[in-house]
């Protein structure tokens, strides 16, 4: 964008309260309107898909469970229905039904954690703390489930690593039916404040266009009336074996996506519930035993908090994955903000970017800097051309 | 000689502002953090809180224009504290003369003022969009705000003299007793959440959106001042109101003084539920508010007022 006289950048980041991760955009503004926004990615870039070349099976793992904080379980969810996929194996039912449980506890955690930011964002710190203290008997589960906070390790390929006990499935069920309760306050308390929809209503919408366009997935593909979920498109783990819907709404605004995560909330609850109800009393495997990984590629995909996770492996019969390739679902998310944010107020495009809950950390991919110049050396364009090219390149090659 | 008193006089008028508003602010700050679920902080964390900023470097901006940026904040605080004492001077001496409640109002535009000043001379991108959002937040808030002092003022005789809006009340009653007093009072305090910039209308500072807005730039002690500014704001702001509509503080006995610390603390905790209650709005939203339904009550409030109600 050539910048004329009048627009003004307003920077949003490195540093900024709005981010919880390093991350740039430039939002460029005529007044307070915003004329167009560039985004700059890579200060997160960890080199994550190349260090899991280094490493073998079981130990790439904990490490995919590091590229998010907060939806921890959902790569080593995807990287072990990935390399599952590649072998060809199932799993114990149990197995199936612990990592349900984990990964819906993941998603009432991080669809509570979103709604504190966003309350945040908009100035209304009440909503903030009050989700993040509901959030907290969440992880207190995760605690007994677990014995961690955060970075559960509970996967490994063929199960599950512990098992959940027959004697802690009461204790985690009084838990649950509290958290229920507080959800459903929230909920209330939310959805119900005029003010709170007077600034979210008709803000940021992405219509079912926008949402193809830009392949966007999860509560954001949701809320615009786009009805994905792979959870129940393409069934792993426990989903199909219990009763649940998935939860879509109309207008594709940021109230919208309000309404989508808390709702899914409660589907999440019912589900764990299920699951709960299901492993109760009985004894079972929670893993298989897998010796080798054999030669050959897999992909796998989990129904992350904020989307689609994806996962390719490409095994040459070896120790360690020849290529790991992953996608987080804020890759698809974010630049949504083309659509979503050209034409609205500073004050709106900061609930529009955080509404679309970015997770910058899952999505870096690559850059490229002389570190003499401290110059970038890519840009985006640049990076699409490189790989344009590779594909091609591959494609001729078989 | 007399001069020497006055000052006096404001300069203990300043400090004991001060630390009523800081210690207003605490009360904020650990009534806020109880609604919360949090703890909250110690009584006197506002002051270790200014003198701490006392103690840290003032860096200024290369671009600045250092005379404003270093003068606006001192500018608002002596604005402030001037306002706080005229209207102390009617409370405690009955010093009043004609219109000195208009001044007031005047007096309290100027700490808007002195952020917008401060904010534009720091020449930083996201100040100048927080200053532009206090300028129309000032227009705003302005109209409600005078809307209020006309309803008293056409209440207690067509006078816009503190000291006899207060005399009228102690002769007939509190002006908040009758309907366009409750009218004239909700006006005061939602102008008054805009002047003190706290949330819905905290949208200068922003920080969610501007990190900080107007006063992205400032630091130490300067910072301290805005903070004071604020603290001050918030004693005077509910002064006012009080003298307006509650029948002022009666400092002569003990009595007199609870019953006016009570007045004080009723507007401070609708100020704190409404701060805890609400989002930030928008610049749009929040000019429809108040130029909009909070404009239209007040002149519904001056034609009851008018009608004797």
């Amino acid at each position: 964008m050539k910048n004329n006289k009048k627009t003004v950048i307003v920077p949003i980041g490195p540093y900024h309260p709005l981010l919880e991760e390093p991350e740039f955009f430039a939002l460029y503004c005529d007044g307070e309107k915003i004329v167009d926004v560039e985004w700059q990615a890579g200060y997160n870039h960890r080199g994550i898909e190349k260090l899991s070349e280094s490493k073998h099976w079981d130990q790439v793992t904990f490490l995919v469970e590091r590229i998010c904080g907060i939806c921890s379980t959902s790569h080593p969810f995807a990287y072990c229905n990935t390399i599952e996929n590649l072998i060809g194996m199932t799993i114990p039912e149990r197995a199936k039904y612990i990592r349900s449980i984990i990964g819906e506890l993941e998603r009432i955690h991080s669809h509570l954690l979103w709604m504190g930011l966003a309350g945040h964002f908009l100035g209304y710190n009440t909503v903030f703390m009050w989700a993040w203290k509901y959030r907290e008997p969440v992880l207190d589960l995760f605690e007994i489930i677990s014995g961690n906070r955060n970075h559960y390790a509970m996967f490994k390929i063929g199960g599950v690593r512990r098992n959940i006990e027959n004697e802690d499935i009461p204790k985690i069920r009084k838990m649950l039916a509290e958290i229920k309760g507080q959800l459903e306050m929230l909920i209330g308390a939310v959805l119900d404040d005029p003010v709170l929809t007077a600034r979210l209503k008709n803000v940021g919408v992405l219509t079912k266009q926008d949402i193809k366009n830009f392949g966007s997935v999860g509560p954001v593909a949701r809320a615009s009336g786009v009805d994905v979920d792979v959870r129940r498109d393409e069934p792993y783990a426990a989903y199909p074996l219990v009763e649940w819907s998935v939860i879509t709404a109309k207008n594709g605004d940021v109230l919208d996506k309000a309404v989508v995560r808390l709702s899914e909330c409660l589907e999440a609850v019912k589900i764990i519930t299920q699951c709960l109800d299901a492993i109760e009393g009985k004894a079972g495997e929670i893993g298989e035993e897998v010796r080798r990984v054999p030669e050959g590629e897999g992909i796998g995909r989990h129904e992350a908090p904020r989307g689609e996770c994806f996962h390719y492996i490409r095994s040459d019969g070896a120790n360690s994955p020849v290529r790991h390739k992953i996608r987080a679902p804020s890759y698809t998310n974010v630049p949504t903000f083309k659509a979503s944010c050209i034409g609205q107020t500073i004050s709106d495009v900061a609930i529009i970017l955080a509404g679309v809950d970015p997770c910058y950390c899952c999505t870096e991919r690559v850059a490229v800097y002389d570190a003499g110049k401290k110059k970038k050396l890519y840009d985006f364009q640049h990076l699409v051309e490189l790989s344009k090219q590779k594909t091609e390149r591959i494609r001729k090659e078989i | 000689m007399k001069i020497f008193y006055i000052l006096l006089y404001f300069v203990a008028a300043l400090l004991s502002f001060s630390i009523y508003g800081m210690l207003a602010m605490w009360v904020d700050r650990k009534v806020t953090a109880r609604i919360h679920f949090r703890v909250g902080p110690p009584w006197y964390q506002n002051f270790v809180d200014f003198i701490k900023l006392t103690g840290k470097e003032v860096l200024i901006p290369e671009k600045a224009n250092v005379l404003m940026f270093v003068s606006a904040p001192v500018l608002g605080v002596i604005a402030a504290a001037v306002a706080g004492t005229t209207i102390l001077l009617v409370l405690q001496n009955n010093i009043s003369f004609a219109a000195d409640a208009i001044l007031v109002i005047y007096l309290l535009t100027i700490p808007s003022l002195a952020v917008i000043l401060g904010g534009s001379a720091s020449g930083n991108v996201l100040a100048s969009v927080g200053i532009s959002r206090e300028m129309k937040l000032l227009l705003g808030y302005e109209l409600p705000f005078v809307c209020a002092l006309i309803i008293a003022a056409v209440k207690s005789g067509s006078t816009t003299s503190l000291g006899e809006i207060i005399q009228f009340q102690q002769q007939n009653g509190k002006l908040i007793g009758s309907l366009s007093g409750v009218i004239g009072f909700g006006l005061g305090v939602l102008a008054l959440q805009g002047k003190i910039g706290f949330v819905p209308f905290d949208l200068a500072e922003a920080e969610g959106e501007l990190a900080g807005g107007s006063f992205i730039e400032y630091s130490g002690i300067l910072l301290g001042l805005y903070k004071l500014t604020k603290a001050i704001l918030l004693v005077v702001g509910p002064l006012f109101l009080i003298s307006l509509y509650m029948g002022g503080i009666n400092f002569s006995s003990v009595a007199g003084v609870i019953a006016g610390l009570l007045k004080y603390f009723v507007i401070l905790v609708i100020f704190i539920l409404i701060k805890n209650t609400n989002p930030r709005l928008r610049i749009d939203q929040a000019l429809k508010l108040f130029w909009g339904w909070l404009t239209l009550f007040g002149i519904i409030g001056i034609l009851l007022a008018l009608a004797g109600w």
